[in-house]
């Protein structure tokens, strides 16, 4: 059954086009991370999906309905910006108002002591650290027993252990049967909950796979040198020329090193570099011949 | 309903736990009412009694203006708004408990007033008439709630702020709220019936003691409601659609 949907869908701000062409399932009980860099489409896409935007053109669907339907919403849990808490209201007072939103919400300790808040009822948010006030946000996704939680970049600036505490409840939600879609731009976070990964870049889905397909592109690493002309070298899969230098896209630097040295071609100033998520991907997407470990979006 | 209450209860705790805001709105009308209702008007009943009346409008006036204008402004930048927006509820609840938070604080904003009138005044009212102008105060509460609603959806927090400061005190003055019915200076009388403030205070004037209503004021007044909400619809629905479509 398919929870969350979108159909074709884009979304245009302006003159710039946030979103283009989008398809995205999110099937029950799946553990989806959405990967991409800032300013790649994420948050228009989740904003889409929640309700708070319509799309300029195409569908998208929240529980076989219009997500801008509040009964649609019903089931839905999502986390507001940690930076958007009410600063004079209680912890134990925002968590209330947000249940009053819900037929059958979470009693509020036993929601604030799985989140390890349960001392912190009576603070005000406004004094809250910045780990604390992240894990409450997190905690009112989960107020009104959703089947679906939509986490926006939930552990953004906390530190290890508080991150792991979360990221422990965000499994235990899962495994009870609950689906999952959560945005990253953290890989490690997405390879430690999540199943499937879709890759946003530039508003457009650029790779939709499972976490293992996902990583072993991201492993793509850039060769540059100074060179003259190349022979065709297997194992790149996207060649770059800028000012002079050439750019070399492989999943294997080293052994495309051993085959440049081999080849007995003359070059200068060698460097072999990670690449960036968005780098990655767009090595990958806009090579023409790109043999990819990831497979296009489902339609 | 029960969840419009929801939203009224938490929009007064934000309010009542930074009170500033309910002294900033009831401190002007006060003080006013110490430094020129109380010498020169306190001891002669009727004249007393117009004057309150005449800053429980002002009060009514500053404070939806800057609780709106200003509040609405401010809340539109935070992303605690879209979130709620999220919530299986659409904006309605949010809407009318903000309302409905907005009487309350108009309200509780008179209470200096009032009490400054009965114990150092020798303002009079009998419990039917003063139950009358309580009404009357939700009624003149329209055209400026309205207002406020303008600025607060047409600007963004800091031009709504001025926008207000700039806004209030010329309709005040200019409505004739500092001046003895019919005893304002000459040009005032000759403005006053166009602007809302005049409506307003005429309506508490006859709620409070003997004055007959210039229908000219209560006309214009009828206008100034049309049109404030007209533009108040517009700027709410552009806001709507900046953010939310």
């Amino acid at each position: 059954m398919t929870l969350a949907r979108a159909d074709r869908v884009s979304r245009r701000y302006g003159s710039t086009l946030a979103l283009d062409q989008v398809d995205l399932d999110v099937r029950a009980g799946e553990l989806v991370g959405l990967l991409g860099p800032n300013g790649a489409g994420k948050s228009t896409l989740i904003n889409l999906l929640v309700g708070l935007r319509r799309p300029t053109s195409g569908r998208v669907e929240l529980f076989g309905g219009d997500p801008r339907d509040p009964a649609s919403r019903r089931r839905l849990g999502v986390t507001p910006q940690e930076t958007g808490l009410p600063a004079t209201l209680r912890v134990g007072e925002v968590v209330d108002f947000v249940s009053a939103h819900f037929p059958d919400p979470i009693p509020r300790d036993e929601l604030l002591d799985r989140f390890g808040l349960g001392e912190l009822a009576r603070r005000q948010t406004g004094g809250l650290s910045g780990g604390q006030k992240r894990r409450l946000a997190v905690a009112l996704a989960f107020v009104g027993r959703p089947r679906m939680v939509v986490l926006d970049e939930p552990t953004t600036g906390l530190d290890v252990e508080a991150r792991h505490a979360l990221w422990e409840a965000i499994r235990a939600f899962h495994a009870d049967g609950g689906t999952v879609l959560l945005s990253s731009h953290y890989l490690e976070e997405v390879e430690a909950l999540a199943q499937r990964v879709v890759v946003i870049g530039h508003g457009r889905v650029l790779a939709d796979n499972s976490v293992d397909a996902i990583r072993s592109v991201v492993g793509v690493r850039r060769v540059s040198l100074t060179v003259d002309a190349l022979p065709s070298l297997p194992g790149v899969v996207r060649t770059e020329r800028v000012d002079g230098r050439t750019h070399l896209f492989a999943p294997d630097a080293d052994q495309l090193v051993r085959d440049l040295v081999t080849s007995g071609i003359e070059f200068r100033d060698l460097e072999v570099r990670p690449t960036s998520l968005e780098e990655a991907f767009l090595a990958i997407t806009t090579a023409d011949s790109a043999d990819t470990a990831a497979e296009p979006a489902p339609a | 309903m029960p969840l419009a209450l929801t939203h009224a209860r938490y929009q007064l705790l934000e309010t009542v736990r930074i009170p500033i805001a309910i002294f900033g709105s009831a401190f002007f009308p006060a003080a006013a009412m110490l430094f020129f209702v109380v010498p020169f008007a306190g001891k002669d009943p009727v004249g007393a009694t117009f004057a309150t009346a005449s800053m429980v409008t002002f009060s009514v006036m500053s404070a939806n203006i800057f609780q709106y204008g200003v509040g609405v402004a401010e809340d539109r930048a935070q992303p605690w708004d879209s979130f709620t927006r999220t919530l299986p509820a659409g904006p309605a609840p949010r809407f009318a408990g903000r309302v409905s938070a907005g009487l309350v604080i108009t309200y509780l904003s008179l209470i200096p007033v009032v009490i400054i009138a009965a114990t150092l005044t020798e303002a009079r009212i009998t419990p039917g008439a003063f139950l009358l102008a309580l009404a009357t105060v939700g009624v003149i509460s329209v055209p400026f709630t309205l207002m406020g609603l303008c600025i607060g959806y047409a600007l963004p927090s800091k031009a709504a702020i001025v926008v207000a400061q700039l806004v209030f005190f010329p309709l005040a003055f200019g409505g004739g709220l500092l001046s003895a019915p019919g005893a304002a200076p000459g040009f005032i009388e000759a403005i006053a019936p166009y602007l809302p403030t005049r409506g307003a205070v005429e309506l508490m004037w006859a709620a409070v003691g003997d004055h007959s209503v210039n229908p000219l004021s209560l006309v214009t007044l009828g206008v100034w409601v049309v049109v404030l909400a007209t533009l108040a619809g517009w700027a709410y629905r552009r806001d709507e659609g900046r953010r939310f479509s």
